[in-house]
C-alpha cells in the first residue's frame, strides 16, 4: 500500500479500512479470535457500514475484549457477563436505526447467559451475533465450557464427559433465521459470512470456531487448530456480493445457489459436496446432527430465511427511533391527564 | 387491646372476613365509594394471601372525618363470613364491636361483650337469585345492603358506586341492585343501628381519586416519556406494567402511524430487564423497569455496572416481605438499605421514598429527570402498601417543568469541541458529558466498561485513574442532594424527633396525635423522602436528643444508613421496627415508640 494518504484504498462511503480499525488486541499471539476481529474490520469496511451507526456489545471473556479492537469510531459496550444480550435488547428497542454487533463466547453465551441467548433468538433482535467458540474458558485458565466435545481433555488430562449444546442446532431450533458456522481459520468464507450476516436484518447468528492457542490447542483436544481443520466440512464455497461490486467480483463456475438480501446484495453457495438447501429447516437440523455424530463440523450458511418480524415489530413501536424522540411527542398533553383523574373520581 | 379510638359518627372501622376468590371486591369497593360519595373520606385495605382462590382474605374500610385513613388496628364493625377465620376474627375485636355473623356460623359466636348480628346469608342469596352459581357472589351484595342500613350509607351513592363498578352493564347491575336492596330491607326488619356508629353527609371528598400507588407510578412514567420498559411479572409490582401498558396502549401512540412510542417487553428474569434497562438508556432512551425485592436481588449486578459507567434508568421497586417465596402478598421496607448500595464494589444510588399517590406520581416523574441528569440508576422504593391499596387521593398534578435530558453531546455540539472525554469533569460538579450511539461526525464515540478505564474511556488498570473516577462519582451524588425531594419537617417544639418515610406516613402522623393526647410528645416529626441524605435531615437529628426512627423492616435500615452518614449523630438514632407485614396502623407505631420511650426512663 502506499504511503501516500490519497493512494489507500476506499470503500463506497469513501472510508480506508483504517476507519475501521480499532484498539490494539491485547489476547495471545495466534489467538483465533484476532482472525475474526480482523474479518470483521475488513467486512465493515468492504460492505461500507457507516462506523457512527454501529453499536457493539459483548459480556465478558476474551471473546467479549474483543469489541475494543475493531470499529474505534463506533461505540462499544462491554457489559457483564452472560448478558449482552439482554442489554443489545434495550439498544435495539431504543434504535432501532443502529445496527449491532454482539460479541460473545461460547461460556458467555451457553452457560451463564444461556437464557438470555434463548430468548434472545426467540424475540429476534435484529444484530450480527458472533460466537468466538474455541470450547474453554481462557481467561479463567482453561475450564470446560458447554460446547466442550465429549472425550474433549484439558490440558491438564481431565475429560469432558457431558454432552455439549450445539449454539447453531439451538438457534434454528428457535426460530434463527439466519445461522451460520464457520472457522477463523477460513478467512475467506468467514469474511462472507460476515458481510452476508451485516446484510441480514434480524437475528443473525455465526458460530466462529475459533482456537484458543493457549488451553486448548493440545494433542488431545478436539477444538485445536489441527483437530478443527481436519474435522472442518464447509457445505459450500460464499462469495458475497453488493449491487455496487458486481463489476469486480468474478464467481467461479459451479453448482450453486443464491441467497439475496433487502439491500440488493447476495451471498454464491457453490456446493463443495452434495447439493445443500440453506432454506430447509428440517434438513438443517438433520445435516448438523449427521455431521456432529460423524465428529465433523460443518460450515458455512446453515439456515437462512427471509426476514420476519423483529422485536420491534413485536412490540408494535415506530419504524423510526424512539431515541429520536422528543418531549412534545412523549408527554401527554395537561387535557390528557385531566381525563385519567376524572376517570380516577372516587364519585 | 388497641390504643386506636373507639367508634364516633364518621370514625369507624369496618373488617370484612372473606375468601379470596368469592368475588367480594366488588361489594367492598360499592361500600367504600358510597361512603366517600357521602363526603367522608375513606380508604381501603385488601389483606390477602398469595393464591388464587380459597383461603382467607380481608378487606378492611376505614372512615374518618378527620382524615386519618392508615390502616386502624382496631375494627368496630367486623362482618364474618369465613368458617375459618371467624373464631380469630371475633377472638381480635375490642369490646362492643358489632359483628355481622352468617348464620351459619353463629356457634362461633361466644363472646359475650360482642354484638350480634346473625343473617341468613345463604337464603337471602337464594331469594335474590335462581342461580346457584351466582348466589355466592349475590351474597357479598346482601352484606353491602345490610351494611348500608347499619351505617346509614346513602342508598343513591350506593347505587350510584355499584353502577359505575360494573361498568353500566344492565344485567348485572340489576342483580345485584336486587341483592343490595334484600339486604338492606332484611336489616331494616330485623336489625337497629348501633348509636354513635355510622355516617352523616359531609363535604370533605369532592374531586378526589381514588387509585392505587401502581397506576400512579405507571402515569408518572407516562408523563415523563419513558420511551423503553423490561420487566419479568412479580408481586407487588406487575400491575406498574399492565397500568403503564393500558395507559400507553391510549395515550402513547404516534398520532400519524397509530405505533407506540413506548416499547415495553417482557423478560425471561430481572436481571435481563435490568440489562434492557442499561441498553436502552446507553442509547439515550428513557428507561425503566419494575419489580420487587427478588428482583433487586437479582437487578443488583447491573445497577452496580450502571453506576460505573453512568447509564440512566429507573428502577421501581414495590417492596414486599422477603425472602422469595415468604409473604409476597405482605407489605414492607425491607430493601431500604439494599436499594442504596446495590451492586459490588462501592456504589451508591439515588433512592426516592414516596409516602402518597402524588407523590409515586410525582416522584417516578421526577427519577427520570434525575436519572438523566445524574447519569447513573435512581431507584423509587414504594411498597404493597402504597402499589397495591386503594388510596384516596388529590387528583394528580400535571408536571408542568420540561424534561430535564441532561448532558448529552449532539453533532453540532462535538464539533466544536477539541478533546472531549466521555469521564471528564469539565463543569467541576461530577457530571460528565456523554454521547449517543449514532451521533455523526466522526467524532464522540466511546467504549463503555467497568472501573478498567481513564477519563478518556480508555482501558486503564492504573490507580490513580480509578480512585479518581471514584471520588468523582461520589462528588457527583454529593451534588444530588440539592435537587432531590426534600424532607418535609412538622414542628410542634417537641424535645423528641421521629421520622419515618414511605407508606409510614399517615400511621405515625395519627400515632403522634394519640400520644400527644395520652400526654406524650410533643413529637417533631420528619417524613425523609430521598437518598442521600440531604443536609436538613442531619439537622433535624441533630437538633434532639433522641430520634425514633419509625421503619417497616426489622434492622432499623434507613437508620443504619442515617448512621453511617452521619457517624456522630448516630447515639440519638433509636430504630422502632414495626413488623406486623400489614399495612401500618397507628397503633403498632404507638406501641413501639410508648416501649422505646419507657425503656429510656427506666435505663
Amino acid at each position: 500500500m502506499s504511503a501516500e494518504e490519497g493512494a489507500k484504498p476506499v470503500n463506497k462511503l469513501g472510508f480506508t479500512i483504517q476507519e475501521y480499525a480499532g484498539g490494539k488486541s491485547t489476547l495471545c499471539e495466534g489467538c483465533g479470535h484476532n482472525a475474526i476481529t480482523a474479518q470483521i474490520i475488513q467486512a465493515a469496511w468492504e460492505s461500507g457500514i457507516e462506523p457512527h451507526r454501529v453499536a457493539k456489545i459483548s459480556g465478558i471473556g476474551c471473546s467479549s475484549k474483543t469489541t475494543a479492537y475493531f470499529m474505534g469510531k463506533s461505540w462499544g459496550f462491554n457489559t457483564i457477563h452472560g448478558r449482552a444480550a439482554p442489554v443489545a435488547t434495550g439498544v435495539a428497542l431504543a434504535n432501532r436505526g443502529l445496527r449491532q454487533i454482539l460479541i460473545s463466547g461460547d461460556g458467555d453465551s451457553l452457560s451463564i447467559g444461556t437464557a438470555h441467548f434463548v430468548h434472545l433468538v426467540r424475540r429476534n433482535v435484529p444484530l450480527v451475533y458472533i460466537i468466538d467458540d474455541n470450547g474453554v474458558y481462557a481467561l479463567t485458565k482453561g475450564q470446560f465450557s458447554a460446547t466442550s466435545d465429549i472425550g474433549s481433555a484439558l490440558k491438564h488430562g481431565a475429560v469432558n464427559q457431558i454432552a455439549p449444546i450445539d449454539p447453531c442446532a439451538l438457534a434454528i431450533e428457535l426460530g434463527c433465521g439466519f445461522v451460520a458456522r464457520t472457522f477463523s481459520g477460513n478467512t475467506k468464507q468467514l469474511k462472507a459470512v460476515l458481510r452476508a450476516a451485516l446484510a441480514y436484518e434480524g437475528l443473525a447468528l455465526i458460530d466462529a470456531l475459533s482456537p484458543c492457542v493457549t488451553f486448548n490447542n493440545h494433542e488431545t483436544s478436539t477444538r485445536s487448530y489441527r483437530a478443527v481443520t481436519e474435522r472442518n466440512r464447509p457445505l459450500h464455497d460464499l462469495d458475497f456480493v453488493m449491487p455496487h461490486e458486481q463489476t469486480s467480483v468474478e464467481i467461479p463456475p459451479g453448482e450453486r445457489r443464491e441467497v439475496t438480501f433487502p439491500d440488493g446484495s447476495s451471498l454464491s453457495l457453490r456446493s463443495l459436496r452434495e447439493d445443500y438447501d440453506p432454506s430447509d429447516r428440517g434438513r438443517a437440523l438433520d445435516a448438523i446432527h449427521a455431521s456432529l455424530g460423524a465428529g465433523e463440523l460443518l460450515t458455512g450458511l446453515l439456515f437462512h430465511r427471509p426476514l420476519s418480524r423483529t422485536v420491534q415489530d413485536l412490540v408494535g413501536t415506530l419504524a423510526s427511533p424512539l431515541v429520536e424522540l422528543g418531549e412534545e411527542a412523549t408527554k401527554p398533553s395537561r387535557a390528557v391527564l385531566a381525563e385519567i383523574n376524572s376517570g380516577l373520581l372516587a364519585f | 387491646m388497641s390504643v386506636q379510638k373507639g367508634p364516633g359518627i364518621n370514625e369507624f372501622s369496618i373488617g370484612i372476613a372473606t375468601r379470596n376468590g368469592s368475588g367480594s371486591q366488588t361489594a367492598n369497593q360499592v361500600v367504600l365509594r358510597a361512603i366517600i360519595a357521602m363526603g367522608v373520606p375513606a380508604g381501603g385495605k385488601n389483606i390477602f394471601p398469595s393464591n388464587i382462590s380459597g383461603m382467607p382474605t380481608w378487606f378492611y374500610i376505614r372512615a374518618s372525618e378527620s382524615g386519618h385513613l392508615a390502616r386502624s388496628s382496631r375494627t368496630d364493625l367486623m362482618v364474618c363470613l369465613n368458617a375459618e377465620t371467624v373464631a380469630a376474627d371475633l377472638a381480635a375485636l375490642p369490646p362492643g364491636a358489632l359483628v355481622v355473623i352468617d348464620e351459619a356460623l353463629a356457634s362461633a359466636a361466644t363472646r359475650s361483650d360482642l354484638l350480634y348480628l346473625k343473617v341468613p346469608f345463604a337464603r337471602l342469596a337464594e331469594e335474590a337469585c335462581a342461580d346457584r352459581k351466582l348466589q355466592k357472589l349475590v351474597q357479598n351484595m346482601v352484606y353491602v345492603g345490610i351494611l348500608g342500613h347499619l351505617l346509614g350509607i346513602g342508598e343513591e351513592e350506593t347505587l350510584s358506586a355499584l353502577s359505575a363498578l360494573l361498568g353500566g352493564k344492565a344485567k348485572a347491575i340489576e342483580l345485584n341492585r336486587s341483592a343490595l336492596e334484600l339486604g338492606r330491607s332484611w336489616a331494616r326488619e330485623n336489625a337497629t343501628p348501633v348509636a354513635g356508629l355510622g355516617l352523616r353527609r359531609g363535604d370533605a371528598t369532592k374531586g378526589l381519586i381514588l387509585v392505587e400507588g401502581n397506576t400512579a407510578t405507571a402515569l408518572g412514567a407516562i408523563f415523563a416519556g419513558v420511551t423503553v420498559a423490561a420487566w419479568y411479572p412479580i408481586t407487588p409490582s406487575s400491575s406498574v406494567i399492565d397500568d403503564l401498558a393500558a395507559y400507553a396502549d391510549l395515550y402513547r401512540r404516534d398520532p400519524a402511524s397509530g405505533k407506540l412510542n413506548l416499547a415495553i417487553l417482557q423478560m425471561e428474569d430481572e436481571i435481563s430487564s435490568a440489562g434492557v434497562v442499561m441498553g436502552a438508556g446507553w442509547a439515550g432512551a428513557r428507561a425503566m423497569t419494575a419489580t420487587s425485592g427478588p428482583g433487586i436481588d437479582l437487578m443488583g449486578e447491573f445497577v452496580g455496572l450502571g453506576y460505573w459507567t453512568e447509564v440512566p434508568g429507573v428502577f421501581i421497586d414495590v417492596q414486599r416481605t422477603g425472602p422469595s417465596t415468604g409473604l409476597p402478598t405482605h407489605t414492607s421496607q425491607g430493601d431500604i438499605e439494599t436499594c442504596a448500595k446495590l451492586g459490588h464494589g462501592d456504589g451508591r444510588h439515588i433512592c426516592l421514598y414516596p409516602g402518597n399517590m402524588g407523590e409515586c406520581f410525582d416522584f417516578t416523574y421526577q427519577a427520570f429527570d434525575l436519572a438523566e441528569r445524574f447519569q447513573t440508576p435512581v431507584f423509587v422504593l414504594s411498597d404493597l402498601d402504597l402499589g397495591m391499596q386503594t388510596w384516596l387521593s388529590e387528583p394528580l398534578v400535571y408536571p408542568d417543568r420540561p424534561f430535564d435530558r441532561g448532558k448529552v453531546l449532539d453533532a453540532a455540539a462535538l464539533a466544536k469541541i477539541q478533546d472531549w472525554g466521555r469521564y471528564r469533569d469539565p463543569d467541576g460538579d461530577g457530571i460528565p458529558w456523554r454521547t449517543l450511539p449514532g451521533t455523526a461526525g466522526g467524532k464522540g464515540a466511546y467504549f463503555t466498561r467497568g472501573s478498567g478505564r481513564n477519563d478518556l474511556a480508555q482501558y486503564s488498570e492504573k490507580s490513580a485513574d480509578y480512585s479518581g473516577q471514584l471520588l468523582r462519582l461520589a462528588r457527583k451524588l454529593e451534588g444530588a442532594k440539592a435537587v432531590l425531594p426534600p424532607p418535609i419537617a412538622v414542628k410542634r417544639g417537641g424535645k423528641t424527633g421521629v421520622l419515618a418515610y414511605g407508606s409510614s406516613d399517615g400511621a405515625v402522623v395519627e400515632a403522634l396525635e394519640l400520644l400527644a393526647e395520652e400526654g406524650r410528645g410533643p413529637f417533631d416529626y420528619l417524613r425523609v423522602r430521598a437518598y442521600p441524605f440531604s443536609p436538613e435531615v442531619a439537622d433535624f437529628v441533630g437538633a434532639y436528643e433522641k430520634v425514633f426512627v419509625v421503619e417497616q423492616n426489622r434492622d432499623g435500615q434507613l437508620a443504619n444508613l442515617l448512621k453511617g452518614d452521619f457517624p456522630t449523630l448516630a447515639p440519638r438514632l433509636r430504630s422502632i421496627a414495626c413488623l406486623d407485614t400489614l399495612p401500618l396502623s397507628a397503633g403498632l407505631v404507638v406501641e413501639g415508640l410508648r416501649a422505646a420511650m419507657d425503656e429510656g426512663r427506666s435505663s
